[in-house]
């Protein structure tokens, strides 16, 4: 008997779903088991990362708190990622988002009312999408790669941030450190539940969740999307704007970076210091494939890869294993993930005898 | 300008080319076969680490040098397998790579952090290095040597030799390279090995020049860089030498508005530091401004190839 790889008639809507949970249980195996080869305690490190803080309650509320921004960014990348339009700049977005938002935060900051945080919002929306309207602008007037340019913007959004902690932005009572000012009641998230660390933005991205959901489901917006990644060619016989949807995934995606980078930075960080990026621009990218490019997938997804976080802060103290170990467990995913896609193209089926003693001149055994 | 001003600038820019120079040529090499590879970053990240602590370690220069090879050439065969023989995107496959690296060298790094890595010093006799003149030939590290006879050698091994056209022929046409007997996969495999050793010396050269230490992230995008030069460089290895001393000089002015200040005090050093990825930009949108239309880039570039069952 032998076994052999055969295409698919259809991509199987079962491995679809299917895959992104396996890649995490073997990157759980196969973690456990390199890190054990390497020298650590690898599989110590698999039950502090993903179990540790499922079994303790106390830490359901920091999963809450590093989720929030990772599935807002993610739900944006991902319409982006389905029309084929390559932004892996969320981080920068992020950062100009806090920038813009911050900004409107100095400029209020003697007063009080109840609109200065939605206009801090506002504004870092608005940051994220201007940021996110270079590439769009480049690749549709000059068809520059959206790939480079968005993450060339990346590093030069944090010289910027740099530059105003450390210049302009500084605190003066700061005693010389580079931070901004620290924002005033009216200018910080409130407590959704009080008593806790979770902020209003664990349910905004619950809401933008749902948004997207809705839109990219129902509505005209959102089938465009999906045609012009899916079938450039009937799209464009659609009468479907390849540019329009280009500037579409990009201010989405630019967006909502921004709205999280604003969330961020009058939430749990309260002012900006250079610290402020954490490269949740960048961990989104994984969790909007980890989440089948699918909002309520990037939910999971989202909770997942804030477990990594959480977890592995928890592995530092509790085993020792450095922090960067994180970053290998969330690289190991998405490669699993990306190696899982093969078997939603492909099934493995079993060769008929026959065609091992009779070479048929239709048939060939070659693995594809 | 002063002799006194444009020798140092120079003696700077060139190795701090040289590293994009590498990176971006076994890039090229595995762009003509066919393959877009987004994990240079991460992979120069690894060449760097592996660099710093086998010379921490053994303190031998060509076993560094080859280990780091080494090393970026495996990381890069994961790339392949999942681009090449499971047909994976190779974009997202690319990031994947680039994040791998990062945490990779992220933690296998920390024992080595900060610690003084010894120069790679040049070649030559130290009277040659010693006179002001003749340093700007004769003063700089084997890595930038290397790179520069590599111009050749690739530029050669592409346009006269045998293997170098069918590579190119994988890259241009994969369905009549597979027809007429080659193993399109065979060669990408091949050309993606190659350009994976490249990033990791490519990597070696923060530890054994430039820096020279390891500390985390060392590489700061130049791993993107090196992508958009070989788009800058048509996919020419003489233009990717050119290419490389224009970002290596725009690199420099950063050094130096940072060490000096004077009439570079009209920027922030922000600003400054942003420069090179600014250039990117702007080196990215002239390029696409002079094209018009037909581009100059490898037929099959970023296609999985599916051999028909």
């Amino acid at each position: 008997m032998r076994l052999k790889f055969e295409k698919r008639p259809e991509a199987s809507t079962a491995m679809l779903y299917l895959t992104p949970v396996a890649a995490v249980l073997i990157t759980m195996a196969l973690g456990g088991v390199v890190f054990s080869l390497i020298g650590f305690d690898g599989f110590g490190a698999v039950r502090e990362i993903f179990i540790s803080p499922l079994v303790n309650a106390y830490k359901w509320q920091d999963l809450a708190v590093k989720a929030a921004p990772l599935v807002i960014i993610a739900v944006g990348l991902s319409i982006g990622y389905r029309a084929n339009v390559w932004n892996i700049g969320a981080e920068g977005q992020y950062i100009v988002g806090a920038l813009a938002g911050t900004g409107v935060a100095l400029l209020t900051h003697q007063m009080s009312g109840f609109w200065i945080l939605p206009a801090m919002m506002l504004a870092g929306v608005l940051g994220g999408m201007a940021w996110a309207s270079i590439p769009a602008f480049l690749r549709t007037r000059l068809q520059v790669n959206e790939i480079l340019t968005t993450l060339m913007l990346t590093y030069v959004a944090v010289y910027i941030l740099n530059y105003l902690v450390f210049g302009p932005w500084k605190s003066p009572t700061s005693f010389g450190q580079p931070q901004t000012v620290l924002f005033s009641p009216s200018q910080s998230l409130p407590y959704l539940i009080a008593g806790t660390v979770v902020r209003w933005n664990a349910l905004i991205a619950v809401v933008v969740v749902l948004v997207a959901w809705f839109v990219m489901t129902r509505s005209v917006f959102g089938f465009q999307i999906r045609v012009v990644g899916s079938a450039p060619q009937a799209a464009r016989h659609g009468g479907f704007s390849a540019d329009r949807t280009v500037w579409l995934a990009l201010l989405a995606g630019g967006g909502l970076a921004g709205f999280a980078g604003i969330l961020e930075a009058a939430g749990p960080f309260g002012h900006l210091i250079p610290q402020f990026p954490t490269n949740y621009g960048f961990t989104a990218i994984i969790v909007a494939f980890l989440g089948r490019l699918h909002p309520v997938g990037i939910l999971i997804a989202g909770l997942v890869l804030a477990l990594t976080f959480v977890g592995g802060e928890m592995a530092q103290t509790t085993i020792a294993l450095p922090f960067p170990a994180v970053g290998v467990f969330q690289a190991m995913m998405l490669f699993l993930l990306l190696a899982g896609d093969f078997f939603v193209r492909y099934r493995l089926v079993r060769v008929k005898p026959k065609s091992e003693t009779a070479p048929a001149a239709e048939t060939s055994t070659e693995a594809a | 300008m002063s002799v006194d001003l444009i020798i140092p600038i120079i003696m700077t820019l060139i190795p701090a080319a040289t590293p994009i120079l590498l990176a971006a040529q076994g890039e090229l090499v595995a762009e003509k076969s066919g393959v877009l590879n987004l994990g240079i970053e991460g992979m120069m990240l690894t060449g760097a680490v592996i660099t710093a602590a086998v010379m921490l370690i053994t303190g031998n220069v060509w076993l560094a040098i080859l280990c780091a090879a080494l090393a970026a050439s495996t990381a890069a065969l994961i790339f392949g397998f999942l681009t090449l023989s499971l047909s994976a995107n190779q974009v997202a496959t690319g990031l994947a790579l680039t994040i791998l690296g990062t945490g990779f060298s992220a933690l296998f790094g920390q024992p080595f952090t900060g610690k003084a890595v010894p120069l790679f010093k040049s070649p030559f006799p130290a009277e040659l290095a010693a006179d002001p003149f003749w340093r700007l030939f004769f003063g700089y590290s084997p890595l930038v040597y290397f790179s520069l006879a590599m111009v050749v050698l690739i530029w050669w091994f592409l346009q006269r030799t045998r293997p170098g056209l069918i590579l190119r022929a994988v890259g241009e046409s994969d369905i009549s390279a597979h027809s007429i007997g080659y193993s399109v996969i065979g060669v990408r495999y091949l050309a993606v090995a190659f350009g994976g050793a490249m990033a990791g010396i490519a990597g070696a050269c923060y530890p054994l020049m430039l820096t020279p230490q390891w500390v985390e992230r060392l590489t700061s995008g130049r791993g993107w860089i090196a992508l958009a030069l070989v788009v800058f460089a048509a996919w020419r290895p003489f233009r990717l030498l050119a290419g490389a001393y224009f970002f290596g000089l725009v690199m420099t002015l950063e050094v130096y508005a940072k060490a000096s200040g004077g009439g570079f005090r009209i920027l922030p050093s922000e600003a400054w530091a942003a420069l090179p990825y600014l250039a990117t930009i702007l080196v990215l949108v002239l390029i696409s401004m002079r094209r018009s239309g037909s581009t100059s880039a490898p037929a099959c570039l970023g296609k999985p190839f599916i051999p028909a069952t």
